[in-house]
């Protein structure tokens, strides 16, 4: 790193960036992995039905499926807006 | 007698699989192994160029599988080692020349031919032709560059890898994967621009068995037809001569993850 590079303004290092979308996506495709083919076609539906009530993108919208001693457990989060805004989502 | 079977893949196209198909034969055939290569692109065929026997190809992979050639007819032999042989991939064919039963059989012959190692260059994609490159392996070399794209496609060929292959299908033990990183440069990590090896590792849960650092050597070396490899002074030579002895077992630490010295003008101004 020379003299110029500090008198640029610095943004954050894109490679932190790339490293923490790629463990989010990630983790999510390995927990969609060898699970039920209708999960990612469910979740669009679902995403439908709560958007009727509360404005959600899909990326708040978690599906996994746990499975556990003898039995499979459906688990499905939403994450709700912070304020009442009005909606900007879009699809 | 059984070959084994190394597929050379990565979701991505590239990423470098053919170069590292090539790289890796030939520096299996120095060791002194038997080693074929065969690509699997069929309609794209490149390993040969890169292998630097494109005029020789007179019958291809899929003459063989067809039974319009024998084996022994289609083999091209190094012109550098003795024990390496090329299987080249057809120019004019479709991807659905190629059936599971032909692949299979066509292994099974290499095996009975005394072959150490057979090294399936897959294509890129997850078709039939990367499966079918995938299907018989007993190791599998991910070919990954420190990329967003590329990690996230070779998680997937990760997982493929470990569910529709014949050993997981019949319950064998697991296939070996390798990762290996390729197009590494070390000044763009430290300068925060690209994934660094430990968060390669930590991203896809494995640890490398190679990293190849970026090189005006390797257009050098396909643009004349000799596997990198062969360049003995270059970097990416030797990072792939490194690789091969870590799969061979070696215990090897890993070179060239650091910047080269740059001059003290250099650093002042960041060139």
């Amino acid at each position: 790193m020379g003299i110029l590079d500090f008198l640029k303004n610095k943004p954050k290092p894109s490679a932190s960036i790339a490293k923490e979308r790629l463990r989010i996506i990630v983790a999510q495709e390995r927990s969609t992995r060898g699970g039920p083919d209708y999960l990612p076609m469910m979740r669009n539906e679902l995403l439908e039905v709560i958007k009727k009530y509360i404005c959600v993108d899909i990326e708040d919208i978690n599906i996994n499926v746990e499975h556990t001693s003898g039995h499979e457990v459906l688990e499905l989060s939403v994450a709700l807006p912070e304020s009442k805004t009005t909606p900007t989502t879009a699809i | 007698m059984t070959a084994e079977i190394i597929v050379v893949t990565s979701g991505k196209g590239g990423v470098g699989k053919t170069t590292t198909s090539a790289s890796l034969a030939t520096g299996l055939a120095m060791e002194g192994k038997k080693v074929v290569v065969i690509d699997f692109d069929v309609g794209l065929r490149n390993l040969d160029l890169i292998m630097g026997c494109e005029r020789r190809v007179v019958y291809d992979f899929v003459n063989v599988v067809q039974g319009e050639a024998s084996l022994k007819q289609a083999l091209i032999k190094d012109k550098r080692h003795e024990n390496l042989y090329v299987l080249a991939a057809s120019q004019t064919r479709d991807k659905e020349a190629l059936t599971q039963e032909g692949v299979e059989r066509i292994i099974n012959e290499l095996g009975e031919e005394g072959f150490d190692y057979i090294i399936c260059d897959s294509p890129a994609g997850i078709e039939k032709g990367a499966h079918l490159a995938m299907y018989f392996a007993d190791h599998a070399v991910v070919v990954v560059n420190p990329e967003v794209s590329s990690v996230r496609d070779s998680d997937r060929i990760i997982g493929l890898l470990s569910s529709k292959t014949r050993r997981a299908e019949h319950g064998k033990e697991t296939i070996t994967l390798y990762l290996l990183l390729t197009r590494y440069n070390p000044a763009r990590v430290e300068a925060g621009e690209m994934l660094s090896v430990k968060d390669v590792e930590e991203i896809l849960g494995m640890s490398v068995i190679g990293v190849i650092p970026e090189s005006q050597n390797v257009l050098a070396a396909s643009n004349s037809g000799v596997p990198v490899i062969l360049d003995t002074a270059s970097c990416a030579g030797k990072a792939y001569h490194d690789a091969v002895a870590r799969i061979l077992g070696e215990d090897r630490p890993l070179r060239f993850l650091d910047t080269p010295k740059k001059s003290l003008l250099q650093r002042m101004f960041g060139g």
